[in-house]
């Protein structure tokens, strides 16, 4: 940028000058600014992720698939009982609170009166900042006690009262930004309201959408405190829904609190496999929903 | 915001697309409805177990720095004090820098291709269970900042912030890894909602001879207020609600130490830490305490809706 | 990891192998239904029960279901730990088949159990004080004094001429102490104030015992791991976790002196001195926690298993007993391989017995 010499420029053009040499000058550090930002936040990824590729990357191998977690001091063995309970109460959850989620965004965000959606949207902050604990009591109360017995549906429900509020805000979020044209163009088509919504608003809010459950499936997937209340653990196959079910997220509970170094790395191992899972979700769901979006 | 039934000014329907259209804004209106009873439901479980201790304790309770489960007599004055302040530090930290990002990766600063990758990791980091970063905290983090926290004290001892010899774990290591936790949260959602801007806006602020940060700054960040906003709260709810890492590093002792390398303690932590072992009254403080951070979460969205309010004005 | 298992007893290295050729066989989804070649299943048909309670005894019954579980395979049995208080709850609503805990049951909890209750002790443990200090290679000799002391906060040097009269041969550095003890509720940190507060009238008077107490001075650390993680990175720490942990990470632990004034490192044969020690009263709710005896090490405690005395379901019941029969028998082998205290035969004798007292509902 032209650097100007106050000797020789009137003021009102040095002022000038002077302002968009600040202006181009703000815009630069601005700039430099976003880009140490994330650089910030890419370390602590990164060292976290190799921590626990240094902690547990040795232990990957097809046994963690097949076989189930060993007893303490024992060799071997893997976690495929948590990685398919993992997949069971996670689906089940996502199942529950990704309709209901978009749902209720719908109601937010296209039919409800003002009042009414600031309303359900307070509530819905508030849920989230529950504590997963507080949602575990909740549920075990509610669906445990009723059963008599931990079960994974009980699991998937606690995980689904997590999920929600993150998919209703997110989902709420990306509907309205949606352009006002767009309803008008397809209800002009002759769209009814229902179809302008599935077919039309939701459709163009979807990638957005899509972050929001991802978020949401990565939340759920860690959480431990609302399962060992709800799902329980067990060293062996889950049996069915209404039956005490390993996840990934108790047994590296578990595994990182005992003294048996076999069973510390599994843990490691185990947190490893809920990143990426948690990475093929996000992959797979963007994937299937970019082919959608106008 | 939106523009809501737009049917009215079209063709008359048939009676089946009027059934449909009613019972499908009844469906959502429904579970709009149920949400709310859902929390309603959990606060009412959680109101109902604390009462032994809200009548034991009353108004007190907020006041007291006694957590003592032997004499029976319980306070949560330390608790709510670590939990606004840990939640403000990560906010502090994370606003900016998840506002920043968010900014960077949905202006075409970098080439489309790279940009997907880093949202892509970015995103992770929220995948990374909450034990994975209490022990990596414990491990990598607090060594780190134990440095840090030395060098503050030294220098900055005078300032009540930073008045006290760090012991390792405490506030600021807490801190910081809710701030590691809930940068996706804002990232993510501030991204989107400024990517989804009419492309439009952009134009016409460069057109009136903005620069790329006035238009940014000026343009684009308040259309998308409301989103980042959302974003902001569901990363607050987060902090305040987060147990296992926030546990792992806080320290968890119940006095108020004002200065940040104190160790301290959070609502959740405590629940986490004592609720598997608690019987009798100990159970219902620790409830009492739950329903006390319902309130925290209450006031601060009341807080943000006014924010959000007084931005509109404008 | 590499695992000697010449340390182990010759059935228990059987299972480990058997256990071995299983998994190499790769994933086989459910255990089939017959059990292995020359031995009556105990139950007809396929059995699964579910247990939850305290954290202390989790690896060991883990492990001793595992093993269980590769004789009789038409026989699953889950623990959790889910902590003493949730598992008393648990066992108490009735969604559980049988529980844990670290502090047996009050009569008033028992009251509430309609099914009644059975307490029986099938492993005990041990608590340890270790430290961090690199430059003492002996165990430290800590006074019941000194230690009580540290804990209160009043001794905060580890050069105090307190503990310098206890260790002429040691040159104790001149470092603060740095206590560290549990942040979450736990029965480790139950038994260790109760024994405090057995040895000392200060202690009982200013902090009491519990499962989560005031702390005097100290930080917090979240479980075992907690507290270790945290003497190990800071220097001059001192802090109490069980045995086993200690063992396994190979850390430092201190001589501690015992009510006859001796002081006796935690070993194997220190803790058995302990547990002989105690008398067993006909409930099985024993508490000692300043045992006599001059070889006794000072704060061993048993781990409860809660059974109910009534079962609806005979295949449940046979199940449960069984497993209650292996861990008393076999079971005790492993214990002290995982840093648990192997029972006397005086007490398995009587857990035998009492377990005559679970009926299937009629």
């Amino acid at each position: 940028m032209a650097l100007t010499s106050p000797e020789i420029s009137p003021p009102v053009i040095d002022s000038l000058e002077r302002k968009n040499s600040f202006r181009s000058l703000f815009d630069i550090v601005m700039t430099v600014v976003v880009a140490v930002f994330l650089a910030i936040a890419l370390v602590p990824l990164i060292a976290v992720i190799a921590y626990v590729i240094i902690q547990g990357g040795s232990r990957i191998s097809l046994d963690l698939f097949t076989q189930l977690p060993p007893p303490p001091m024992v060799d071997g063995g893997g976690f495929a009982n948590a990685i398919v309970g993992t997949l069971i109460m996670v689906g089940l959850a996502a199942l529950i609170s990704v309709p209901i989620g978009i749902l209720i965004a719908i109601y937010l965000s296209e039919f409800s009166p003002p009042s009414v959606a600031r309303a359900i949207r307070f509530a819905t902050n508030v849920l989230n900042g529950v504590p997963s604990i507080i949602v575990g009591v909740f549920a075990y109360g509610l669906i445990v006690l009723t059963f008599k017995t931990f079960s994974a549906l009980a699991g998937g429900i606690a995980l689904s009262v997590l999920m929600l509020p993150i998919v209703i805000r997110t989902s709420d979020e990306a509907l309205q930004i949606v352009p006002p044209d767009v309803r008008w163009a397809s209800v002009g088509l002759g769209a009814s309201d229902y179809q302008t919504v599935l077919r039309v608003v939701v459709p163009a809010a979807l990638p957005a959408i899509v972050t929001g459950v991802t978020l949401a499936v990565a939340r759920a997937s860690g959480e431990t405190a609302p399962l060992i209340f709800t799902a329980l653990f067990t060293q062996f196959w889950p049996q069915g829904l209404l039956e005490p079910t390993p996840s990934l997220a108790v047994l590296v509970y578990n595994f990182a609190g005992v003294p048996f170094k076999n069973q510390q790395e599994l843990a490691w191992a185990a947190s490893l496999l809920l990143v990426l899972l948690v990475l093929i979700t996000s992959v797979i769901a963007r994937f299937a929903t970019r082919r959608k979006i106008y | 915001m939106t523009v809501r039934n737009p049917s009215s000014v079209t063709r008359p329907r048939s009676d089946t697309e009027r059934i449909l259209d009613q019972s499908f804004l009844w469906l959502t209106r429904l579970l709009a409805y149920a949400i709310a009873a859902v929390l309603l439901a959990i606060a009412f479980q959680v109101l109902v177990q604390s009462l032994p201790a809200i009548q034991r304790f009353g108004v007190g309770f907020i006041f007291s720095q006694d957590w003592d489960p032997v004499k029976e007599s319980y306070g949560a004055l330390p608790m709510i004090y670590g939990t606004l302040v840990s939640a403000l530090i990560a906010l502090l930290l994370a606003v900016p820098i998840g506002v920043g990002i968010a900014v960077f990766l949905s202006e075409n600063f970098l080439p489309l291709q790279v940009r997907t990758v880093l949202v892509f990791l970015v995103e992770l980091l929220a995948a990374i269970p909450s034990v994975v970063y209490g022990l990596w905290g414990i491990f990598v983090l607090i060594p780190i900042l134990r440095g840090f926290g030395v060098w503050l004290f030294e220098n900055f001892g005078w300032f009540p912030l930073f008045s006290t010899q760090p012991s390792g774990p405490g506030m600021l290591p807490a801190g910081v890894i809710l701030t590691i936790m809930i940068l996706p949260i804002i990232t993510a959602i501030s991204r989107d909602s400024l990517a989804s801007l009419p492309p439009e806006l952009r134009q016409a602020s460069i057109g009136l001879g903005a620069t790329r940060w006035e238009t940014i700054i000026r343009v684009l960040i308040p259309a998308a207020f409301s989103g980042i906003v959302g974003a902001v709260m569901l990363a607050l709810g987060r902090a305040m609600g987060e147990t296992m890492a926030v546990t792992m590093l806080i320290g968890n002792a119940n006095t108020v130490n004002v200065s940040l390398l104190a160790p301290g303690n959070t609502i959740a932590s405590l629940l986490a830490n004592q609720f598997a072992e608690a019987s009798g009254l100990q159970v219902a403080a620790l409830m009492y305490a739950g329903l006390i951070l319902f309130v925290l979460t209450f006031i601060v969205n009341i807080f943000a809706e006014l924010v959000i309010l007084k931005v509109k004005k404008f | 990891m590499n695992l000697t298992l010449s340390g182990l007893a010759t059935p228990l290295a059987v299972a480990t192998l058997t256990f071995g050729l299983v998994s190499c066989g790769g994933g086989s989804p459910t255990p089939t239904a017959d059990a292995p070649p020359g031995t009556a299943p105990i139950v007809e048909g396929k059995v699964s029960l579910t247990g939850a309670g305290a954290s202390f005894p989790a690896p060991l019954y883990q492990r001793w279901f595992s093993d269980f579980n590769k004789k009789n395979p038409n026989v699953t049995i889950s623990y959790q730990s889910v902590g003493s208080g949730a598992g008393v709850e648990q066992f108490t609503k009735g969604t559980v088949d049988f529980g844990a805990s670290d502090v047996a049951m009050k009569d008033d909890e028992i009251a509430k159990v309609e099914r009644g209750v059975l307490m029986l002790p099938m492993t005990a443990g041990a608590i340890v004080l270790t430290y961090n200090l690199p430059e003492v290679k002996t165990p430290i000799k800590l006074s019941r004094q000194t230690y009580t002391d540290i804990f209160l906060g009043k001794i905060t040097q580890w050069n105090d001429p307190k503990i310098a009269a206890d260790n002429q041969d040691l040159t104790l550095p001149d470092k603060k102490i740095q206590v560290v003890h549990r942040s979450d509720g736990s029965g480790t940190t139950g038994i260790f104030t109760k024994h405090l507060s057995a040895i000392s009238p200060e202690w009982k008077q200013k902090v009491g015992d519990g499962k989560t107490v005031s702390w005097p001075t100290g930080v917090g650390g979240k479980g075992n791991e907690g507290v270790t993680a945290q003497v190990q990175q800071l220097d001059g720490a001192i802090g109490y976790v069980e045995f086993g942990y200690a063992s396994q990470n190979g850390l430092q632990m201190a001589a501690l002196q015992n009510k006859e004034g001796t002081f006796v490192e935690p070993t194997a044969d220190s803790f058995k001195a302990t547990l002989s020690a105690i008398e067993l009263p006909a409930n099985m709710r024993a508490f000692e926690s300043d045992p006599a005896g001059k070889d006794s090490y000072p704060i061993v405690s048993y781990t409860w298993l809660l059974a109910y005395k009534q079962y609806d379901d005979p295949n449940k019941l046979k199940a449960l007993q069984a497993a209650i029969d292996y861990g008393l028998t076999e079971g005790q082998q492993v214990s002290a391989e995982l840093g648990y205290v192997p029972l006397p035969e005086s007490v398995v004798a009587k857990v035998e017995a009492a377990k005559a007292e679970m009926v299937a509902k009629k």
